[in-house]
């Protein structure tokens, strides 16, 4: 088969909504603790992008995009932020009882062009596009992306009005709440694309621990109708779940529109 | 675990005309460690579907400063998942302080709070404990309520209990 022809056949394979093979590499928020009692709560986030979770060897994590909801659904500021080489890292006070959302939300755009016979490469936030590719470029092939890191923990009695969705991209949705898992029960979610089920999507499952064994150890559900997935939990520890899908939704004209959704969960043993 | 169940009829008749009553008793276990802390520990009643608790005891490190020691409440995880994290510490009635090792025994009046809101049915007596710098460990004795007659029931832990015996009386 020729490059070209590859080529082609890739394109051709990304137009409708499909899943897309996961990427090399795992983003992901990783919280000193996920279920906290006390009246001085506070969890530690470290953020990195690796190939083995949950361990700090590859990038830090960029937190420009970071954000943190709490129960009132108002904004909590991150303390202490700083960025290593391999890991960033943050604080987060949750000063009142309830559930909390950390997560960076990324939005970019990509682009692909020829000038003067060479290929070309772009990267940038969405509204930069225009200045960003040459007005003479040919053969542009754009793709806007949507990137969802995520990671829940809960003072005291979990809540559940920051499960919502906003409605943008790909979310979860937690039907179990992401902070009352336990080893051996099943936990069920969906996936919401802009707010809408998600079907057929498949959803990877990784334990964290990677390095210490040969196995990935990974679980593939995919997602039905409603956009709902279960897990059932094989024992206690991290597990990080990711989904992608790709769709002509983009509201980039001529742009294919990447969403990618990540999350690090604790599951507690019995 | 290991678990008996004995109906001790002969001895235990006599006492019928007391007022009806369910005796816990608890064994700490004594442990060689480096860094010891006597541990947290929570005691409930279950339905037999899981559905229903009713809170016995929890003892915790209440006289630390500013009620800090409610950090480590969560540590007896199936407890605070199933009502801890529902309740605001220190509770009257149901909190104390950590207890030395030892026995210890708790005896409620079968027609006083907590025990006179149970329906007549099959229930587990659970207890779970968790160390700071230690292990964590829950054991389980099913019973039938109201008894009929004298009964004894009993777990026994294998690192952060010792034996666990609830004696009923009708």
């Amino acid at each position: 088969m020729t490059k070209h022809l590859k080529l082609a056949l890739i394109a051709a394979a990304s137009v409708s909504l499909l899943a897309v093979p996961a990427q090399a590499h795992r983003a992901w928020l990783l919280p000193s603790a996920t279920v906290l009692s006390g009246t001085d709560a506070w969890v530690t986030v470290d953020a990195a992008i690796s190939n083995d979770l949950f361990y700090f060897e590859h990038h830090a994590l960029q937190l420009d995009n970071l954000s943190i909801m709490g129960p009132d659904g108002k904004a909590v500021t991150p303390e202490n932020v700083a960025k290593g080489r391999f890991r960033s890292t943050f604080d987060v006070k949750l000063a009142e009882p309830g559930t909390y959302k950390v997560m960076v939300v990324n939005h970019g755009a990509f682009a692909s062009y020829k000038l003067d016979g060479q290929n070309k490469r772009w990267r940038g936030k969405a509204d930069q596009l225009a200045t960003g590719i040459p007005a003479n470029a040919t053969d542009v092939k754009i793709s806007e992306t949507q990137g969802r890191i995520e990671s829940f923990v809960t003072s005291g009695k979990p809540s559940t009005d920051t499960l919502k969705p906003t409605g943008t991209g790909l979310e979860m949705v937690p039907v179990t709440h992401p902070n009352n898992l336990f080893a051996g029960e099943k936990a069920t979610f969906r996936l919401v694309l802009d707010g809408q089920p998600a079907s057929g999507v498949n959803v990877e499952v990784v334990p964290g621990g990677i390095r210490y064994r040969d196995k990935l150890n990974d679980t593939k559900v995919t997602t039905d109708e409603s956009g709902t997935f279960s897990v059932t939990w094989p024992g206690p520890g991290y597990y990080w779940m990711s989904a992608s899908v790709r769709d002509d939704k983009s509201k980039i004209k001529n742009a294919q529109r990447r969403n990618s959704y990540a999350v690090t969960v604790e599951v507690l043993p019995q | 675990m290991r678990l008996l169940i004995t109906a001790a009829l002969s001895t235990l008749a006599a006492g019928s005309s007391l007022a009806a009553e369910a005796t816990i008793s608890v064994d700490i276990p004594q442990l060689n460690v480096a860094e010891y802390h006597k541990p947290y520990v929570a005691m409930w009643l279950e339905s037999a579907d899981g559905g229903k608790i009713t809170n016995l005891a929890v003892w915790y490190d209440v006289k630390h400063k500013d009620n800090e020691g409610t950090k480590w409440l969560k540590d007896m995880r199936q407890w605070w998942r199933r009502t801890g994290r529902e309740l605001t510490m220190p509770a009257d009635g149901l909190s104390s302080p950590t207890r030395a090792p030892g026995t210890h025994q708790l005896t409620f009046d079968a027609a006083a709070k907590p025990l006179n809101g149970l329906t007549p049915g099959n229930y587990q007596l659970v207890i779970e404990a968790a160390r700071e710098v230690g292990g964590r460990e829950l054991l389980r004795v099913p019973f039938e309520w109201p008894p009929k007659a004298p009964a004894t029931a009993q777990a026994k832990g294998e690192s952060e209990l010792g034996t666990v015996a609830l004696k009923l009386t009708p």
